[in-house]
């Protein structure tokens, strides 16, 4: 295909875009103007219903609570499929001494050592990183956040320690086993919640918990509970997969190979 | 409000169109984790913070760094190939 050939294709198939596009846009109801009913209703029903202030939360953990489970899944299994990835394979090995015998010696690809200002802010946010994220894990049925994004922001707390030193002391606050167990109580726990329900309630992931007093930290019943099991997996998850990935670029090489 | 909303837009149009017009990989990576913020501040803007706080870890912090680790094992494996077929034609 030539670059005329290409062109007009591109145009062609822009344009009907464009028209279907535009033909979309029509229809949308003005910003703000949420039409469909379910929405509204929540809003009003969820705080009376569940005891919680925040409805996002409530519904991904309670009104389809399986949704998401499902969601919880996709990413566990996305980390699974990861670390099988990135495993080490037959024809690689794995340097010890990744710091004293970098292949390179060149100068200038050498990475430089983090600064002291590096180190010294890193270090000063892992503290205070760690309790923001438990904060959000445990106030998800209160304020935005949840499980999901406490657990990310917990799993950014030992990048910042390998960002301040190495891969070696990244490892030895990230124990690997554990990093697994949790992730696998984490994503376990979830399911266990929902036959929980099952069991006591009598239909899958069914809030069965005291519901609390709305506005204290204990409200909220299973969401609060299902919140930290996520959190657990989530950061787990992505430090396993952080890990997988520094691991495969830093210490990994071919056999034979330099 | 509009106002905020019609500019944080045409931030996130002019961020990505700027990553997509980006050549070289690890250049676009550090692009898209600006893109990664300038995102994160729309869902705020539209009242979405739930979405906002994943977006901020996950767009500016995880995504870029994964894509740097990626490319730095990339030319390194072209490295040792290419270390490797030498050592061959040397025996």
């Amino acid at each position: 295909m030539n670059r005329r050939t290409r062109l007009v294709f591109f145009l062609l198939s822009a344009a009907a875009f464009a028209g279907v596009y535009l033909w979309g846009l029509k229809g949308l109801p003005p910003v703000g103007h949420y039409r469909g009913p379910y929405g509204d209703v929540l809003n009003r029903v969820a705080t009376y219903e569940r005891h919680v202030t925040d409805v996002v939360t409530a519904v991904n953990f309670d009104y389809r609570g399986f949704d998401t489970l499902g969601e919880e899944f996709i990413l566990f299994m996305s980390v699974v499929g990861g670390t099988v990835l990135l495993r080490r394979q037959r024809e690689e090995e794995k340097s010890e001494h990744r710091d004293e015998s970098l292949a390179d010696q060149s100068p200038e690809r050498q990475a430089p050592e983090a600064s002291d200002a590096t180190r010294v802010l890193t270090l000063a946010l892992v503290g205070p990183l760690v309790v923001f994220g438990l904060y959000i894990v445990a106030h998800g049925q209160l304020t935005p956040g949840g499980g999901f994004q406490g657990g990310v922001v917990l799993a950014t707390a030992p990048l910042l320690v390998y960002l301040a030193g190495n891969l070696k002391k990244f490892k030895q606050i990230t124990s690997h086993t554990l990093v697994e167990v949790t992730e696998a109580v984490g994503a376990g726990g979830y399911l266990a919640i929902g036959f929980a329900g099952l069991i006591l309630g009598g239909s899958y992931l069914r809030n069965v918990a005291a519901l609390g007093k709305t506005g204290m930290i204990n409200s909220g019943g299973t969401i609060a509970l299902i919140n930290l099991a996520t959190g657990l997996e989530v950061a787990a998850g992505f430090v396993l997969l952080l890990y997988a990935f520094l691991e495969q670029t830093l210490e990994i090489r071919l056999r034979g190979g330099k | 409000m509009l106002f905020l909303q019609f500019t944080i837009l045409s931030f996130v149009a002019v961020t990505a169109t700027a990553v997509v017009l980006t050549r070289d990989p690890a250049k676009q990576a550090i692009g898209i984790s600006f893109y990664g913020l300038v995102m994160a501040l729309m869902f705020f803007i539209f009242q979405a913070p739930d979405v906002a706080l994943s977006q901020i870890v996950i767009g500016a912090v995880a995504l870029p760094l994964m894509i740097l680790l990626a490319l730095t094992k990339i030319r390194r494996h072209e490295e040792e190939e290419q270390a490797r077929h030498k050592e061959k034609k040397a025996a």
